[in-house]
């Protein structure tokens, strides 16, 4: 094992990922008889005993339908989702709790503002600018808005280190350009995006600004007024909290002016078969009886994930990054794709050896849990010109023990297949 | 987890040294092969005479357990009637399933047996069966891309 370094030390004193580890249940198990070393947190986080006891907790004593009764259960859930609310509207730093709208997760999110803001506003001609890197989930919505209004598609291209530049950015906005959506952090590579000084060229040719910020959320700070932002997504599962939840932060001006997306209950001020009235923000937005328990475990993870100094634990997750990154490019016939300087939390690697999925499955039987695949970025897999990938992925719970996991597993990879 | 059941040395072999990887010439039949989970492709074409397969050949690039299970389907198909040949992917669906009684089966299956060992690893049953499938879509050419879904 190789001795902590000073960084490390330092961190070490702010934050300490064994302490953290110890709040995690799911980690502490054993994979085909080796202990679990879990590097796919990029594909979803475990979660911590206080948000599982959160969710078990809902359903235990609150158990009731949100904005609707008059009896006790049901003002304590409501008061619940709502306090869940304020937390994610102080998390990302948004001036009002209207602009935070919960969805099932990123996914629907990005549909929402592409079915209601620019299926709404967008006009044959009008241009949707995306980057080469994105996840489906922020591809596809365009596509399908895009076929239903006649806009078009402009991506901007990545450079071989997965990089998305300013310039690169720039040379795609024209009079045209009428919403710009890009991901804060690359899914595949860990690319973080220069998305404040994107937002600001975007804003000066008068586009909107939506930010895919899944992979972003547990790793980078994130202040959408900072960021100046028009839209904010992310998954609840990817910051310690539950599945089927997630986040669409709008900025109050544009949530106003847009249609809802679904219809249905709590939605409503009024319905006749005349004429129905839509509710307030954000409740326009969040047809039906929403994913309460979720949501309300979604303000526990952040409730527990802010407790730490996130900025520690962010420079722990960078140490690893370092020391995994060192570690396998000293492995013969490993390859890193997504080298850009300054990238979070993910290594996306080849091996001349090994089919991407054959180094899941043998590092698999050694208890190391890493993603295989396309990464639901076939783009991305395109620009390197490979059908798939191998990704380790950190969180708060990683330790250099899991790299060292990591390392003695390809070892083994390499044993059968060299 | 005992992983040489999976990677047995005939796969290792053929997963690096894939036989029948070129198209014959010439075929009459061609079939295309994706497996959306990992993004893998493979062409396989094969030439018929009556219901007789002449000859067969695959590219493409994929995992060890594709790429081998492929090559291995070309070996045992070559020289088959259709029948014969859509039996044989029955038998094998059986075997990499786990299926009830299909244990009873793997010696009728020859060297295809080595992939017996897929039926603990599920997550991988789609790699072993891609090729199959690309040659069902083969034999029925209807120009459509066979998917592993």
């Amino acid at each position: 094992m190789t001795a902590p370094s000073a960084a490390t030390e330092v961190s070490a004193t702010r934050f300490d990922p064994r302490k953290a580890r110890a709040d995690f249940p799911a980690i502490h198990q054993e994979v085909h008889g080796r202990p679990l070393a879990y590097l796919d947190s990029a594909a979803s986080t475990l979660k911590p005993q206080v948000v599982i006891n959160e969710v078990a907790d809902v359903y235990s004593r609150d158990s009731a339908n949100i904005h609707r009764a008059v009896h006790l259960l049901s003002q304590r859930a409501t008061a619940r989702y709502e306090e869940a609310r304020e937390k994610v509207r102080s998390f990302l730093n948004a001036e009002r709790k209207s602009e935070v709208i919960f969805t099932r997760g990123t996914t629907e999110s990005v549909n929402l503002v592409a079915q209601s803001w620019a299926r709404t506003f967008l006009h044959q001609g009008d241009e949707v600018v995306l980057t080469e890197l994105e996840h489906h989930s922020n591809i596809v919505p365009w596509q399908i808005v895009c076929e239903q209004t006649g806009a078009e598609l402009v991506v901007v291209p990545m450079t071989d280190r997965g990089e998305v530049t300013v310039d690169a950015f720039a040379e795609c906005l024209t009079p045209r350009t009428r919403i710009a959506a890009m991901a804060h952090v690359s899914n595949a590579l860990g690319t973080v995006l220069p998305v404040e000084e994107m937002t600001r060229l975007a804003h000066e040719r008068g586009a909107v600004v939506l930010l895919d910020g899944a992979q972003a959320v547990a790793h980078v700070p994130v202040d959408v007024q900072a960021l100046d932002c028009d839209f904010y997504a992310f998954s609840g599962h990817k910051l310690y909290g539950p599945t089927g939840v997630g986040v669409l932060y709008g900025r109050e001006r544009l949530l106003e002016g847009m249609p809802p997306y679904q219809g249905g209950g709590d939605m409503i001020l009024s319905v006749t078969f005349a004429e129905t009235l839509y509710n307030d923000l954000p409740y326009k937005f969040e047809a039906g009886t929403p994913n309460i328990a979720g949501a309300i475990g979604l303000g526990a993870a952040i409730d527990y994930f802010t407790s730490f100094d996130v900025d520690a634990v962010h420079a722990h997750e960078h140490e690893l990054l370092k020391r995994a990154t060192r570690a396998l490019e000293s492995v013969d016939g490993l390859q890193i794709l997504g080298t850009a300087p300054g990238k979070v939390a993910a290594i996306s690697f080849l091996m001349d050896q090994a089919h991407p999925h054959d180094i899941g499955t043998i590092v698999d039987a050694e208890g190391v849990a890493i993603r295989t695949g396309h990464h639901c970025a076939q783009p991305v897999m395109e620009h390197f010109d490979v059908a798939a990938t191998a990704r380790a992925s950190f969180g708060i719970y990683n330790t250099q023990d899991d790299i060292d996991a990591l390392v003695g597993a390809i070892a083994r990879v390499k044993e059968l297949f060299g | 987890m005992d992983l040489r059941e999976l990677y047995q040395e005939v796969i290792l072999d053929h997963g690096k040294n894939p036989r029948n990887h070129r198209f014959p010439d010439p075929h009459n039949r061609e079939g295309k092969g994706y497996n959306p989970l990992c993004g893998d492709r493979i062409t396989l074409r094969l030439r018929l005479a009556g219901d007789r397969i002449e000859d067969v050949g695959f590219v493409g690039q994929g995992c060890a357990i594709s790429q081998a299970s492929a090559s291995t389907m070309t070996e045992a198909i070559k020289g088959k009637t259709i029948e014969e040949a859509e039996a044989l992917f029955a038998k094998f669906h059986a075997m990499v399933m786990g299926e009830e009684g299909a244990d009873d089966d793997f010696g009728s299956l020859g060297k295809l047996a080595v992939f017996a060992g897929v039926r603990e690893f599920p997550m991988r049953v789609k790699c072993a069966t891609l090729g199959w499938h690309t040659m069902n879509s083969a034999l029925e050419d209807d120009g459509s891309e066979a998917t592993t879904e």
